[in-house]
């Protein structure tokens, strides 16, 4: 345990990248876990004095036209837009890499469905299939976390396929299987673990796209809906009042979008190295 | 009893660009605690070999005829759990090429510990103190630091003793080491099969030496099986197939085998390669387009069933 933390630590302050990312990530982490306590303003009372007031001290971000804290907005959304992500991912990590697993492994009839199945998701535009699950299973979170976790399926499923099929045949693989492993042994603990360090990249980057995805189908309406504070309703609130002046609506939690996708844009390179072994000498 | 049996074994790969026919008529036995040096030349069938044995072939492969038993367990019959039993437990394989063996994400002591799991009833306390142990047997220096080691970290050798350490780790009844050194140096070539060799005694463990290398099967080998191109040529005990070697691909192998004090030039090389297997009109010896002593016979008669499966021996 300690030499991993170790190595966590050193990963992080080997590159200074990787260590803005994890601060950043931990940030938001944070912002998660303890946004409640931790805004300034309660994010739903609205002030119609207050309403359209650019950043001051006492609102930092300034406030909407109803008058509601654009901070504290922003802080209490990262649950939702986080949960939202990761439960997407964790979605179609798990399924994604099952199949793409027993498609590379097995070959033949398998990986010809699998393989097919991935490629008839991809040929949607993605966000318009996105839309269209949301339309159709209903308006809820629980549907945006299907409809994003089916879009990001095919990105799993190919990578999952591609690193377990050219472990396939690898030395330890076959030894496995001469210990007397049964190939669903052989595939479960000795080729699928070896997969992880590039799947972890996957993940990462995968995370800030669906947070876009989830901000994205809140934006057009769908999914989140209004009092709720999540950045993508907030950037479509805002964005009606950029021509008259008030940028500040839309600037911050689009900006907050942002800093997300970029720190798990950064994040998978870290991440890769700590999982992988190889880099621990 | 013989603990192991090969009797006219024939087995075939179904490809695409036609048929191969890649082993044909193969006899052998491995009696118990004794080493079996199976030598040709690349391509000849000594890999496939052993893994018609363990029944690890590829999905392809389609077996024509014979029997294969292992101390009394009918091999080709077995059902892929009972196989898994026999794998690992009473029959184990080291390959060439330790370290693309050893899984490389996993600690080395972690993979013993696997394969303790998976055939003993070892209780997980003596795990960790079991795969010290079989790491000791192997002569691994410091074995409870390397025990947290990654294979990356080991060397060659030192990777091979793991992989013996971990073959050897259920007592097995025959260990099938293919061309254990190719690919390490020679002091430690040595290291690694005397090793080999001194396990198997006092294990009274039967093993089955795959090498093209004739010199080091002379040195570990009770007794050697040629082959060529899909057959077993010729089967002797040691001494006597140095001496006297009665197949001419035997005799052609011993030829060219290099020993000190003789320059390269001088050197015999085998003409010809190997026939294309996947040729239905093989003639019957399949060493025929490459031998001096060919005779008309030779593409069409039956071979003898014999220890030496040539009609014109030396």
């Amino acid at each position: 345990m300690n030499a991993t933390l170790r190595h966590v630590k050193y990963v992080a302050t080997e590159n200074l990248v990787t260590l803005g990312a994890f601060i950043l990530f931990s940030g938001f982490v944070l912002l998660a876990l303890f946004g409640p306590w931790i805004a300034p303003y309660d994010p739903l009372a609205s002030d119609t004095l207050a309403a359209l007031k650019p950043p001051s001290a006492a609102h930092w971000f300034g406030t909407d036209s109803l008058g509601r804290d654009i901070l504290s907005r922003i802080v209490v959304a990262a649950r939702l837009d986080f949960g939202i992500a990761v439960s997407a991912v964790a979605a179609s990590f798990a399924a994604g890499s099952a199949l793409g697993a027993i498609a590379g492994f097995f070959g033949g009839w398998a990986d010809r469905i699998i393989g097919r199945i991935a490629d008839t998701i991809m040929a949607f535009p993605l966000f318009v299939l996105a839309m269209g699950i949301v339309a159709a299973l209903g308006n809820t979170v629980a549907n945006i976390v299907i409809a994003t976790a089916i879009i990001n399926l095919p990105f799993y499923i190919r990578v999952a396929r591609a690193e377990v099929n050219v472990r396939r045949n690898a030395g330890y693989v076959e030894a496995a299987r001469l210990a007397g492993n049964s190939d669903l042994r052989v595939l479960a603990l000795h080729v699928f673990p070896n997969t992880l360090p590039p799947m972890m990249v996957q993940i990462s980057l995968n995370m800030g796209w669906a947070i876009l995805n989830a901000a994205g189908l809140s934006f057009i309406g769908l999914g989140v809906r209004a009092p709720q504070a999540e950045w993508g309703i907030m950037v479509a609130e805002g964005a009606t009042y950029i021509i008259s002046g008030e940028w500040w609506v839309a600037l911050f939690p689009g900006a907050v979008l942002m800093l997300a996708v970029f720190t798990f844009n950064l994040l998978g390179d870290g991440l890769r190295d700590i999982m992988d072994p190889r880099m621990r000498t | 009893m013989n603990l192991l049996e090969v009797r006219d074994l024939s087995l075939e790969f179904k490809t695409r660009s036609g048929t191969v026919h890649a082993l044909q008529d193969i006899n052998m036995e491995i009696g118990k605690g004794e080493t079996v040096g199976i030598v040709g030349e690349s391509g000849s069938g000594k890999s496939v070999l052993s893994f018609a044995i363990l029944r690890i072939l590829d999905a392809a492969a389609r077996t024509r005829s014979g029997s294969i038993q292992f101390a009394g367990m009918d091999m080709l019959g077995a059902s892929e759990r009972s196989l898994e039993e026999v794998r690992g437990r009473e029959i184990s394989m080291i390959f060439q090429n330790p370290r693309t063996a050893l899984n490389p994400i996993r600690r080395i002591g972690r993979q013993i510990e696997d394969v303790l799991a998976t055939h003993t009833s070892t209780l997980r306390e003596d795990m960790k103190k079991k795969a010290i142990e079989a790491l000791a047997r192997v002569r691994i220096p410091d074995p409870e630091r390397r025990y947290d080691a990654y294979p990356f970290e080991l060397s060659g050798g030192q990777c091979q003793r793991v992989m013996i350490a971990l073959a050897l780790a259920c007592n097995p009844q025959l260990l099938i080491a293919d061309e254990p050194t190719t690919g390490l140096d020679v002091t430690t070539q040595a290291a690694i099969l005397s090793l080999i060799s001194e396990l198997a005694k006092e294990r009274k463990m039967a093993t089955i030496l795959i090498t093209h290398d004739l010199a080091l099967a002379s040195e570990y080998c009770d007794r050697i099986v040629v082959m060529h191109a899909g057959h077993v040529v010729e089967t002797a005990p040691v001494a006597e197939i140095f001496r006297r070697p009665r197949h001419p691909y035997t005799a052609r192998l011993i030829a060219s085998t290099p020993a000190p004090e003789q320059s390269i030039a001088t050197l015999a090389s085998i003409p010809g390669s190997l026939p294309d297997l996947r040729r239905d009109d093989l003639p019957s010896c399949r060493f025929h387009a490459r031998c001096e002593r060919a005779q008309e016979d030779c593409i069409s008669k039956p071979l003898p069933n014999a220890a030496v499966r040539c009609l014109h021996p030396l």
